[in-house]
């Protein structure tokens, strides 16, 4: 059986494909935005927090990058039942997805919070403003010009990363091109298929991206006539 | 001399870093419309003073009463009990602070910044905010730089934008912390005549600041610190002509070396 492109472009946009693909976008977009929450509130725990809110983050932070993504997918999936706790595989996907994506953005998070100038809280606290107005009209959004790039990398990861729901038997892109691969046996022309549809994904966030990291930049662009002072 | 008409009030202030006492009993009042100034040489606790005034730093005893607020605490039945965070923020909205290094808030236009507090915090209708900031940027002279980042600024513009965000809140006083020190000199004066104008206004302020020129022209009163304390605090030509302490002395020999 050699290589044949009937198929190969037939499997292209095939249904169920671009259902597997509908399935890792949304999928993904979905486990990022929670992971992103869990991310912050993690980062602030951990920065701001008294004593136990503070062993709570970093416990979690600590169990979430040290095991492998594929092995908190299969207990929480599969295990997890075992002690009464059922979750269905969509909710399985994105608890597993979201956990462990929260865990490595809130390192990013508390890298980018890091990175603002201590200035600037003296000056956000002069104005009046709480903790929480500093954080989020001030620290926050200066934190994110930091935090964009890596986060842009961890979504280009996460698309990625969602083919090992494919274990638990999630219909994304990669379980949908394991089941093609198995009707007509015509492997490597659905494989194919599958990571070129990986590539598109990726070279589109990748354009997305690069929109949001200049937006954020705006401020600090250098294009613009500076006049120079002593630092 | 009542306790009403003082602005700024501190009984016996001490303030250490671990074992480095850097504010050691300040007693220190200032009255509504006064301008003070304060010099004194580096690591004297100017800074650490005007912080800790600012509750940017707690102070280990006595006792703060600035802009009508019992800085940090309030009284319980004669006890002080320390205010939460949020506490703390509604008393700094009365009193403006101004930075060596402007610390504008990069992310967002000129405007912005002098209007997010007003509008964010005391959720100010933007109309009538706006008015005033746009009123603002023409008291410092700059009213064409709404619309500017703070990078795209001077020094000397960036640290007349941050008089104006603090300007925006209204405040009963204003703390300036060497305000020209990280300028340009030919930028200094566009600073420094805001800060004449603003006196001359009645503002009270506590001004941090080697520039002898402003203390002579714009000061009631001033302070010089030597190791933590107040060594010596008179009107102007006092100070300058008739020093009573020896660091005085000293310091303006040094000052008028160069
Ligand atoms: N956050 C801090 N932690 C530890 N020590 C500090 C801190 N802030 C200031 N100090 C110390 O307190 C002393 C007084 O500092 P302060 O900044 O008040 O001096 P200053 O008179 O403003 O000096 P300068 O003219 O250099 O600004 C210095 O010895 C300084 O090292
Ligand atoms: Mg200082």
């Amino acid at each position: 059986m050699s290589w044949s492109w009937p198929y190969f472009f037939d499997y292209m946009t095939n249904g169920l494909m671009l259902k597997g693909v509908w399935v890792t976008i949304w999928l993904s977009i979905i486990s990022m935005v929670i992971g992103l929450a869990l991310g912050i509130l993690a980062a602030l725990m951990k920065m701001y927090g008294n004593g136990l809110l503070r062993y709570i983050a970093e416990f979690y932070i600590w169990l979430f990058r040290g095991t492998p993504i594929l092995i908190q997918l299969v207990i929480i999936y599969t295990g997890l039942p075992q002690l009464g706790i059922r979750f269905t595989v969509i909710e399985s996907c994105i608890l597993g997805l979201a956990l462990n994506e929260g865990a490595y953005l809130a390192e990013i998070i508390r890298a980018g919070i890091m990175s603002v100038d201590k200035g600037q809280e003296d000056a956000s606290r002069a104005v009046g403003m709480n903790w929480r107005e500093r954080m989020w009209l001030v620290i926050l959004p200066q934190a994110t010009r930091t935090i964009i790039p890596p986060l842009g990398n961890q979504f280009n990861g996460m698309l990625k990363t969602t083919s090992l729901c494919s274990v638990i038997s999630m219909q994304e892109l990669m379980r949908s091109a394991q089941m093609i691969a198995q009707i007509q046996f015509r492997v490597l022309e659905a494989y194919c298929i599958a990571a070129l549809w990986y590539l598109l994904l990726v070279s589109i966030w990748g354009l997305i991206q690069a929109r949001i990291e200049a937006y954020y930049e705006k401020p600090f662009g250098s294009e613009e006539a500076t006049v120079s002072d002593k630092p | 001399m009542s306790d009403i008409e003082n602005v700024v009030s501190l009984k016996n202030v001490k303030k250490a870093f671990g074992k480095n006492v850097v504010l050691d009993g300040i007693d220190l009042n200032v009255r509504k419309g006064e301008v003070v100034v304060i010099c004194g040489r580096s690591g004297s606790g100017k800074s650490t003073l005007l912080r800790c005034i600012d509750q940017l730093e707690k102070i280990d005893s006595g006792e703060i009463r600035a802009a009508g607020h019992l800085m940090g605490f309030r009284e319980v039945r004669g006890k002080l009990v320390s205010l939460s965070d949020a506490a703390v923020a509604r008393q700094q909205r009365d009193i403006g602070m101004v930075f060596q290094n402007f610390n504008l808030f990069p992310h967002v236009s000129v405007l912005e910044n002098i209007m997010l507090a007003p509008t964010k915090i005391l959720k100010r209708s933007r109309s009538e905010v706006e008015q005033e900031a746009l009123a603002l940027l023409e008291k410092v002279g700059l009213p064409d730089k709404r619309n500017a980042y703070p990078r795209q600024l001077s020094g000397g513009q960036q640290q007349r934008i941050a008089i104006a965000r603090a300007l925006a809140m209204k405040p009963k006083l204003m703390l300036f912390d060497e305000p020209t020190s990280a300028l340009d000199p030919e930028m200094i004066s566009e600073v420094l005549d805001v800060m004449v104008d603003l006196s001359k206004a009645g503002m009270t302020m506590i001004v941090v600041t080697h520039e002898m020129g402003f203390a002579r022209a714009a000061a009631d009163r001033v302070i010089l610190m030597h190791n933590a304390s107040i060594v010596e605090d008179a009107v102007p030509q006092e100070f300058f002509e008739n020093p009573k302490s020896e660091h005085t002395k000293l310091f303006l020999s040094k000052i008028l070396q160069h």
